[in-house]
């Protein structure tokens, strides 16, 4: 078949306003004339990036990039069933990877299916590259059929976005598109490709990706404020390191660790901060937040100086702000200048790369904090306060225990991804995290059903290790349907869901705060996801009972190809630790009694 | 060990320090707190002249709930570039913030808060019912303005100068019965050497050094 069918043209020539067909003789030898197109041009922008993965749904508006991509085996499209599976299949490749993932969609229903993938990645600051369709730039305002203002759109959910109205440059908008998402604090941009400009007649080859020449984020932090930094962090005498989700986006996790042990400092992770600092150190005072433990909440209301890296002081972080860490001077080291004193006033701001400032305080510091009782303090804490569940044997499966057994089975690199709800923090509490990159969710949107298309992304960014996604009912059956995907392209991962016929998380408020009752969260009607799992084409397996669990994730891990676990979890069960919404990070219940007290 | 039987103290019988911050996240001083009310801050804005540049700003502002009292928007002697005006009210913290956020746009060069003793002018247009012209004129000539437009049953009226001349103004001419009035909204330039919003600034906050140059440069 040649690179351009007749079927496709004759759908670009039905009813789409102005086409400039090509001449067909360019068919006989693409491989010499190299740009012809837009699309080409698109393509080529891509390849210049070096992107190796496109996650997307094709449609109207997006063929003549599609058609550019037949043949082309650089670049691997992996069809997703829904277009926000492909934004977070490549939100997750990007988290993984490191560098943006690209997914692809058509105008429209197409663009609009991506938003909620693209908002996610925009509060999470992943790295993510958005090509939409759009229609001919001549329809463009008319509502013509599968328009949206797609720019408009996702002008509040991206860092940048471009309307390619010129096939000329529409390759090297790709390449800014991607160095943009790249570079500086990571994050989502979009580019937008109405269907005259793909389709144009061009012979321009883009330029090499590069960011606009006003965009110039910060390295290096003041040196007068590192050297107020460094005085005060050695001056103190209950010192905290709270790592953030910016020390992994920013490679900055050996310098993290350096300054930890050099100057024996407790440190607390956030939720997107996981993997920032092994949770197997010494020094490690755990996980921080809502649901965190109750030994790094204590630790970070009781600290007098605070080293917080790469975070923005998220409200599910600090709870009540005016209780969060109330004595500490806080030295806030950021890449984006607006975090600075957002939420919470910085004391010592640090503006630049995390690596680069972790290096440039570790220089200046002129000694250690003298904090042995602090140290002491922690680890009181930890042994008052430990992560806990019961487990009877004769009593449905802990979700807790499901976690903690997975964990040990399989390596130290395995990547964890979860949806969004009890599910992701009971995964969240009981992994053992110990390297970057390994903890993939969905953090500042809370989206739901983002598990199963993020690991497809997550194992497609990293093929040699392990990929376990723990999911809820209600998660999973929000985006099921790219088993599809994992299946077909025989992805060997394991999706678990942990099965309490609820969307659980919301059932727990409505006990906690609405008086028990159960409004819409409860699920009698849930399928058997086994049974779904193989009616896609995956390998269904269910857990229902300790003695065989083992044996049922072992099975699951040996299957070559995805395998998804229906496990049915103690239905009562809920998150603890807890600090309710707004509250006090000290005041954290452990029980339903506690918090009801509050 | 079972959840019930945990050794650490109950929620409210845990150490926590006496501090507070306040709504703002700022550690309350003791001796001297009262939350930082809002102030008027005049930001100038150089942007790149591009489609959807104004919608980006104001979709900012909207989202993050700046509280603005004016926008305006024109060309500069570069045809690539624009310069936004934009007048805000808030707390210091929020001014700051409004700044930092506008400086992390793609499309924003740079940003600057102007001085107090910025060369700062408004436009307004005003339509009033035409039944005692001589007395229009008077309050027309008394603030320096022009009259547009004069026919049997209104007069139209132009005047320019700061915020409070025009609020003046428009106060004086109620008496006459107001068709009609348009505003144009802040102008504002930086006062004698001082820069107003430069190409040639750094995409970020300015550096000590920068603000100290400027100090001088005011004087």
């Amino acid at each position: 078949m040649s690179k351009r069918t007749p079927v496709a043209r004759t759908e670009q020539d039905d009813g789409d306003g102005p086409s400039e067909q090509p001449d067909s003789e360019r068919a006989d030898q693409p491989e010499e004339s190299g740009v012809e197109t837009g699309a080409e041009a698109v393509v080529a922008g891509l390849e210049n990036a070096g992107v190796e993965y496109l996650f997307g749904v094709t449609g109207g508006a997006i063929m003549p990039v599609y058609d550019a991509l037949y043949e082309h085996e650089e670049l691997t499209h992996i069809t997703m069933a829904h277009e926000q599976g492909a934004a977070h299949a490549a939100d997750a490749y990007g988290i993984v990877s490191g560098r943006p993932g690209v997914c692809m969609a058509t105008s429209g229903p197409g663009a609009t299916n991506l938003v909620t993938g693209i908002a996610d990645a925009n509060m999470d600051s992943d790295p993510l590259v958005a090509l939409t369709g759009q229609v001919p730039t001549g329809f463009v305002g008319n509502d013509a059929f599968q328009e949206t203002d797609t720019i408009g759109v996702t002008r509040p959910i991206t860092k940048y976005n471009i309307f390619a109205d010129d096939e000329a440059t529409v390759g090297t908008d790709i390449g800014t598109a991607w160095a943009l998402a790249n570079e500086g604090r990571q994050g989502p941009t979009l580019v937008d490709l109405p269907k005259d400009i793909t389709q144009a007649e061009t012979d321009q080859r883009p330029e090499e990706p590069s960011t606009p020449d006003t965009y110039d984020p910060p390295t290096t932090a003041e040196a007068v404020m590192i050297e107020a930094a460094a005085e005060t962090l050695v001056d103190a005498e209950r010192p905290l390191i709270l790592a953030g989700g910016g020390v992994i986006k920013g490679e900055a996790t050996e310098e993290l660790a350096t300054v930890a042990r050099e100057f024996e400092v407790p440190v607390v992770t956030t939720m997107p901060g996981t993997g920032a600092f092994p949770q197997t150190d010494p020094l490690s005072q755990g996980i921080a937040g809502m649901h965190g433990t109750g030994y790094a909440n204590m630790a970070i209301s009781n600290c007098d100086v605070m080293l917080a890296v790469g975070t923005r002081f998220d409200d599910r972080l600090t709870g009540d702000i005016e209780t969060f860490a109330p004595d500490a001077e806080i030295v806030h080291i950021d890449i984006d200048p607006a975090e600075i004193s957002k939420n919470v006033e910085a004391d010592y701001p640090l503006v630049g790369d995390a690596g680069v400032v972790l290096e440039q305080l570790l220089r200046a510091m002129p000694g250690r904090p003298a904090a042995e009782a602090w140290r002491e303090q922690c680890r009181t804490w930890q042994e008052e306060y430990p992560l806990d569940y019961e487990a009877p044997a004769d009593e449905p499966l802990k979700p807790q225990h499901i976690v903690e057994r997975f964990d040990e089975a399989t390596p130290a690199d395995t990547i964890v991804a979860a949806g969004v709800g009890q599910h992701q923090m009971w995964a969240w509490q009981y992994w053992t995290f110990t390297e970057p990159r390994t903890w993939v969710t969905s953090h500042g949107l809370g989206t739901m059903g983002y598990a199963v298309p993020a690991a497809i992304g997550a194992k497609l960014a990293a093929p040699d290790r392990e990929v376990v996604a723990f999911d809820g009912d209600g998660s999973f059956l929000m985006t099921a349907q790219e088993l599809t995907v994992a299946a077909r392209e025989e992805l060997d991962l394991t999706i678990v869901v942990l099965n309490n016929e609820a969307v659980g998380m919301v059932r727990q408020w409505q006990d906690g705060f609405y008086g028990g009752r159960h409004m819409a969260s409860e699920y009698p009607w849930a399928p058997q996801f086994d049974k779904v799992a193989e009616a896609f084409g995956a390998k269904g397996l269910r857990a229902e009972h300790y003695d065989d669990l083992e044996e049922t994730i072992q099975e699951a891990r040996e299957y070559d190809g995805p395998a998804v676990i229906d496990a049915a979890i103690d239905p009562t069960e809920d998150v603890y630790p807890m600090v309710p919404s707004g509250g006090d990070n000290a005041r954290f219940a452990l029980n339903a009694e506690q918090l009801e007290g509050l | 060990m079972s959840r019930g039987e945990l050794p650490g103290p109950e929620p409210g019988e845990r150490t926590h320090p006496e501090g507070r911050r306040n709504g703002q996240g700022i550690r309350i001083d003791p001796e001297a707190e009262a939350e930082r009310s809002a102030e008027r801050a005049v930001l100038s804005a150089l942007v790149t002249h591009e489609p959807g540049v104004l919608a980006e700003i104001s979709g900012l502002f909207s989202r993050r709930q700046f509280n603005i009292e004016s926008l305006t928007v024109g060309p500069t002697v570069d045809d690539s570039l624009a310069r936004m005006t934009i007048v805000i009210e808030e707390p210091r913290s929020g001014i700051d913030q409004a700044k930092k956020q506008l400086e992390k746009r793609v499309p924003v060069i740079s940003v600057r808060e102007l001085d107090d003793d910025a060369v700062q002018r408004e436009l307004v247009i005003v339509k009033v019912n035409g039944d005692s012209p001589d007395q229009v004129n008077a309050i027309t000539d008394m603030y320096d303005g022009q009259t547009l437009d004069a026919g049997p049953r209104t007069v139209t009226v132009e005047i320019t100068g700061a915020q409070q001349k025009i609020d003046d103004a428009i106060d004086a001419y109620r008496q006459f019965g107001i068709r009609e009035l348009v505003r144009t909204g802040h102008a504002a330039i930086a006062r004698g050497e001082a820069p107003t919003a430069q190409v040639s600034e750094p995409n970020q906050a300015p550096t000590e050094a920068q603000v100290a140059t400027e100090e001088v440069t005011d004087d």
